[in-house]
C-alpha cells in the first residue's frame, strides 16, 4: 500500500511571490545591466574613457596589432586545408608544371591551396605580406620608443616584453615561411640546421634533438606547424595582452608641450574618439594587407618548387627580418678551428647565434644601462625629442646603420647583379662598412642633434624668421624675427639637460663618470629665463637682429 | 675442340705457310683501319662539296676581319688578350657567342655580354662553318634537337626538376639570373632563344659549364628548355617585383606596406576629433 505524499499546506512552494520590485532600465540598458549584473561589465569599461594622446608614431604599434589579428584570420582559414606532413606524394594536382614531381605533402598541399581553393592564393599572399608588415611594424614602434625615451621608468618591463615579442616574432615568421617545404623553406632549414649546429660542443646533439635525426628527416615539418600556431602564436597573444594592460597602467607617453606635465596627459578619450579612430586604422591596415595580396606577388612557391637537397637556386634569401643574420653569415671570412678531429665553425656561429644574441641583448639592458650611465632614477611620462638626447639618438642610428649594412650584405648579390657591380666587390665593402659606417653615423648623428639644439635656443631666444627684410635708417639690413608664442617657447625649453655625474667613491666609478660625461657632454645649454628675458628686451629696442645667443652653446661640443 | 695431334694435316700445313704471319698481320691492321674509320669522328664537316668549300674561304676572311686580332689568325689563341683556341669549339659556340652579340667583345678584359648582333645569318653560317671545320666540337643544332613542341605536361615537370638541379644554382629558380664571383654574372634566360640555350648548354660560353650530350640528352635539353619558356609563360600573382626572390618582397613591405600605413596614420592623427 503506498502512503500519500504528506503536503504542507504551509510549503513555501505554494506561496505567491511578486518579484522583487528594481527600478525599470530604459530599453537600451536592459541588455547592457543583465551582462553587468552577472560579470561587472562597469568595472571592466572602467577605463574606457581612458585618454590617449595623438600622434602618428603612436599608431606604428597599432599596425603591428592589427597586422597580427589579420594574421589570426588568414591563419585559420590556411590551416583549414594545409597538410604539415613531409610524406613523399608525387603531384597530380592541377598545376602542369609540377605534374608528375616527387614532393612533400607539405608542398603539394599548398599548391592546391594555391591552385584549387578558391581565394586560397589571395589568402596565403595576404598572410605573407601581413607577417612582413608585423615585424616591419614591431621595428618601427621599436625604434621610436627607443628615440622618443619611452622606455624609461617606470617602463622598462614593457620595453623587455617588447623585445620579447619581436624576437619571438622573427622565430615565428621563420617558422611560417618554413611550413610550404618549398626549395627556399628547405634552404632556409638547412642555414638553421647549419647555425644550430655550429654551437660549440652540443652542436650536433642540438642538430639531431630538433631534426629529430639528420637533416632534413621527416619530423621538422610538424614540429614548426606546431611552433607556428601554437606555441609561439599563444606566447604572442600572452605577451601582448601583458604589453597592452601595462601600457593602460602606466598611461600613454606624451609629446611635451603646454599644459602637458609628468602628473596629466592630453588627448582623447578611448570612446568614442580612438575606438573610431583605432577601430578605422583596423581597417585601413587589412585593407593594404588585401591590396598587396591581390596585387603584389608574394612567395610564389610554386616556382621555387618542392625542396630537394640537391638543389638550390640564385637569390635564395629569407625574408627581410632575418636578412641581417643572412647578411652577417655572407660576408664573415672562413674562421674555422678543427681541433683534435672536431671543428670549430666560428664562421657559422659568431655571425649567427652571436649576432642575433648580441642585438637582442643589447637591446634588452639599453634602458639599464641608460640608467645607470645618467643616474635617472625619476619616472617620464614625457618624451624626450630625439635631439634632446644626442648621445642616446647617435647609439641608435648608430646601430640602425650597423643593421641596416648587414641587411644589405644578406643580398649582396642582389647588389651585386641590380647595380652591375662585383659580388666580390659588395661583401668586401660590407666587411669594412659594418664597423666604420655605425660610428660615422653616430657622430653625424650627434652633430645633427646638437645643431637642431642650437636652433632651437636661436629660436627661443630671437623669435621665428619673418622673411621681412627692413632697412634700418643708417643703412644695414636685417630680418625682422616675430617672437614665439608662449607655448612653443615652454616646449622647446621645457627638456631636462642631463649633468655628468660627480665621483663618488665606490658608487660612480671611473668607468661611469667617464661614460656620463660622454652622454651629457656638448648639449647646447637651453636659454634660461634670464637670456629669454634679456633677448626679449633686446628685441624691443634693436630689432633683435644680433642677440646674445650662442656663446655658451659653442664650446662644448667639440670633440 | 680436337686435339692438334688428331686435326687434319692440310689446315696445319696452311697454318704454319710462311705467309700466314704477314697476311694476318696486314688484315688484323686492315681491320682497325676499317672500324677506326667506322667508329671515328668526322675531323672535316660531312658536306665536303664545292659550295661548303667557297662557306669556308668565306668564314676565313670574315674572321682574319673580325676575329683573329684577339683570337689569331689560325684560330689559336691569343694568351695575352685571354682570348682561347678556336680549334675545338665547334660550330655552335660560333653560332652562339655571334648570334647573341657577345662576339667580337667590346672589353677583352670583362665577361662577354649580349649585345646587338650586327651579322647577317649568311656571316654567321660561314663563321660557324670556318670555325667548324678546323677541328671537333658540337655542330649547329638542328630544329629537332631543341625545339620543345610536343612534350607531355609530365616532360614539361621532369624539365623543370632537370632545371632546379642543374640551372638554378645560377639562373635563378626562374632564369632571371644571377650574381657570380668577381664580377661576373649567370645573364637572365628568361627570353632567350631555345637554339641559343641548346647551344650554350652544349658548349658552356664564359663561366658556365659544359652540359654533354652524355649527360643530358637532347631530350632532356628539350624539356629544360620548354619548362623554361612555360614557366615564363604562366601568369603571376600580382606584380612580380622582378622575380627575384625575398630581398625585392621584404623592400616592398617596407615602401608600400609601412609607407603607406604611416601616411594613413599621419592623416589620422592629424585629424585631431570632430565632436
Amino acid at each position: 500500500m503506498a502512503k500519500p505524499a504528506q503536503i504542507n499546506p504551509s510549503s513555501p512552494a505554494m506561496e505567491v511571490r511578486t518579484p522583487p520590485q528594481e527600478e525599470s532600465p530604459s530599453k537600451l540598458a536592459a541588455p547592457a545591466k543583465w551582462v553587468d549584473d552577472r560579470i561587472g561589465l562597469a568595472k571592466l569599461l572602467g577605463n574606457i574613457r581612458k585618454i590617449f594622446p595623438d600622434h602618428w608614431s603612436f599608431l606604428l604599434g597599432e599596425i603591428a596589432l592589427y597586422s597580427f589579428v589579420i594574421l589570426l584570420i588568414t591563419g585559420i582559414f590556411l590551416t583549414i586545408w594545409f597538410k604539415p606532413s613531409m610524406t613523399e606524394v608525387e603531384y597530380a594536382g592541377t598545376y602542369q608544371l609540377m605534374r608528375g614531381v616527387p614532393m612533400s605533402e607539405a608542398f603539394a598541399s599548398t599548391l592546391s591551396l594555391s591552385f584549387d581553393i578558391r581565394g586560397g592564393l589571395l589568402v596565403r599572399q595576404i598572410h605573407h605580406w601581413a607577417a612582413m608588415l608585423f615585424v616591419a611594424a614591431m621595428t618601427a614602434h621599436m625604434l621610436r620608443v627607443f628615440f622618443t625615451g619611452a622606455f624609461r621608468k617606470p617602463r622598462e618591463l614593457n620595453w623587455l616584453i617588447g623585445v620579447g615579442l619581436l624576437s619571438i616574432g622573427l622565430i615565428e615568421g621563420f617558422a611560417g615561411y618554413s611550413l610550404p617545404d618549398d626549395l627556399l623553406s628547405g634552404t632556409g632549414l638547412r642555414f638553421v640546421d647549419g647555425l644550430v649546429r655550429s654551437i660549440p660542443l652540443i652542436g650536433t646533439w642540438a642538430e639531431f634533438f630538433v631534426f629529430g635525426g639528420e637533416f632534413p628527416g621527416d619530423l621538422i615539418i610538424p614540429r614548426l606547424y606546431m611552433v607556428h600556431i601554437l606555441l609561439v602564436p599563444g606566447l604572442l597573444l600572452g605577451l601582448i595582452s601583458a604589453h597592452m594592460a601595462l601600457l593602460v597602467y602606466h598611461k600613454h607617453t606624451q609629446w611635451p608641450g603646454p599644459g602637458r606635465t609628468q602628473r596629466n596627459i592630453q588627448g582623447y578619450p578611448f570612446f568614442p574618439i580612438y575606438v573610431a579612430k583605432a577601430g578605422g586604422f583596423f581597417f585601413i591596415v587589412f585593407a593594404v594587407t588585401i591590396l598587396m595580396g591581390a596585387f603584389m606577388q608574394i612567395n610564389p612557391v610554386w616556382i621555387f618548387g618542392p625542396y630537394n637537397p640537391a638543389q638550390v637556386t640564385a637569390g635564395s634569401q629569407p625574408d627581410w627580418y632575418m636578412g641581417f643574420v643572412e647578411g652577417a653569415i655572407r660576408i664573415i671570412p672562413n674562421w674555422e678551428w678543427h681541433l683534435w678531429g672536431t671543428t670549430w665553425s666560428w664562421n657559422i656561429f659568431l655571425p649567427g647565434v652571436g649576432l642575433m644574441g648580441l642585438l637582442f641583448t643589447s637591446l634588452a639592458l639599453y634602458p639599464f644601462i641608460e640608467a645607470w650611465i645618467t643616474g635617472d632614477t625619476s619616472e617620464h611620462h614625457l618624451l624626450d625629442r630625439p635631439r634632446n638626447a644626442p648621445v642616446r639618438t647617435g647609439l641608435g642610428v648608430a646601430g640602425m646603420a650597423a643593421y641596416g649594412m648587414f641587411w644589405l650584405s644578406g643580398g649582396n648579390d642582389i647588389l651585386a647583379t641590380q647595380f652591375h657591380v662585383s659580388l666580390n666587390a659588395v661583401t668586401y665593402f660590407m666587411r669594412a662598412a659594418v664597423f666604420v659606417v655605425p660610428v660615422l653615423a653616430f657622430i653625424v648623428t650627434k652633430r645633427i642633434c646638437l645643431s637642431l639644439q642650437r636652433a632651437d635656443r636661436d629660436r627661443v631666444l630671437h623669435g621665428s624668421e619673418s622673411g621681412v627684410i627692413v632697412r634700418s635708417p643708417d643703412g644695414g639690413y636685417s630680418e625682422a624675427h616675430q617672437p614665439l608664442s608662449q607655448g612653443e617657447a615652454y616646449t622647446l625649453t621645457r627638456h631636462p639637460q642631463p649633468a655628468a655625474l660627480v665621483p663618488n667613491g665606490k658608487k660612480v666609478g671611473r668607468l661611469r663618470q667617464r661614460l656620463s660625461h660622454w652622454y651629457a657632454a656638448g648639449q647646447v645649454p637651453k636659454p634660461t629665463a634670464a637670456e629669454i628675458a634679456e633677448a626679449a628686451h633686446h628685441a624691443a629696442v634693436e630689432d633683435g637682429h644680433d642677440a646674445p645667443a650662442l656663446e655658451g652653446g659653442d664650446s662644448g661640443d667639440t670633440p | 675442340m680436337t686435339s692438334p695431334a688428331s686435326a687434319p694435316r692440310p689446315r696445319q700445313s696452311l697454318r704454319r705457310h710462311r705467309a700466314a704471319r704477314p697476311v694476318l698481320l696486314a688484315l688484323s691492321l686492315f681491320l682497325v683501319g676499317a672500324v677506326y674509320a667506322a667508329v671515328a669522328p668526322a675531323t672535316t664537316s660531312s658536306a665536303d662539296g664545292a659550295a661548303d668549300a667557297q662557306l669556308i674561304a668565306q668564314g676565313k676572311d670574315l674572321f682574319a676581319v673580325n676575329c683573329a686580332s684577339c683570337h689569331g689568325l689560325n684560330a689559336e689563341g691569343l694568351a695575352q688578350q685571354g682570348a682561347p683556341a678556336l680549334t675545338n669549339v665547334g660550330a655552335a659556340a660560333v653560332d652562339f657567342q655571334v648570334r647573341t652579340g657577345r662576339m667580337p667583345m667590346g672589353n677583352p678584359y670583362a665577361q662577354a655580354v649580349g649585345k646587338q648582333n650586327t651579322f647577317t645569318d649568311d656571316e654567321i653560317n660561314a663563321l660557324a662553318t670556318y670555325v667548324g671545320s678546323l677541328g671537333s666540337g658540337p655542330k649547329v643544332p638542328g630544329e629537332d634537337q631543341y625545339n620543345p613542341d610536343g612534350l607531355s605536361a609530365e616532360d614539361v615537370a621532369r624539365g623543370g626538376d632537370l632545371f632546379r638541379t642543374n640551372c638554378s644554382a645560377c639562373h635563378n629558380f626562374k632564369g632571371a639570373g644571377g650574381a657570380l664571383p668577381n664580377g661576373f654574372v649567370a645573364p637572365s634566360i628568361e627570353k632567350t632563344d631555345p637554339a641559343q640555350i641548346w647551344e650554350a648548354m652544349r658548349t658552356g660560353p664564359g663561366q658556365m659549364p659544359v652540359f654533354a650530350a652524355g649527360a643530358i640528352p637532347d631530350e632532356d635539353v628539350k624539356a629544360v628548355i620548354a619548362y623554361v619558356q612555360q614557366v615564363n609563360a604562366t601568369p603571376s600573382a600580382g606584380l612580380t617585383l622582378g622575380g627575384i626572390g625575398p630581398v625585392a618582397e621584404g623592400f616592398w613591405a617596407w615602401v608600400v606596406g609601412i609607407g603607406s600605413l604611416v601616411l594613413a596614420a599621419v592623416w589620422i592623427a592629424t585629424r585631431g576629433a570632430r565632436a
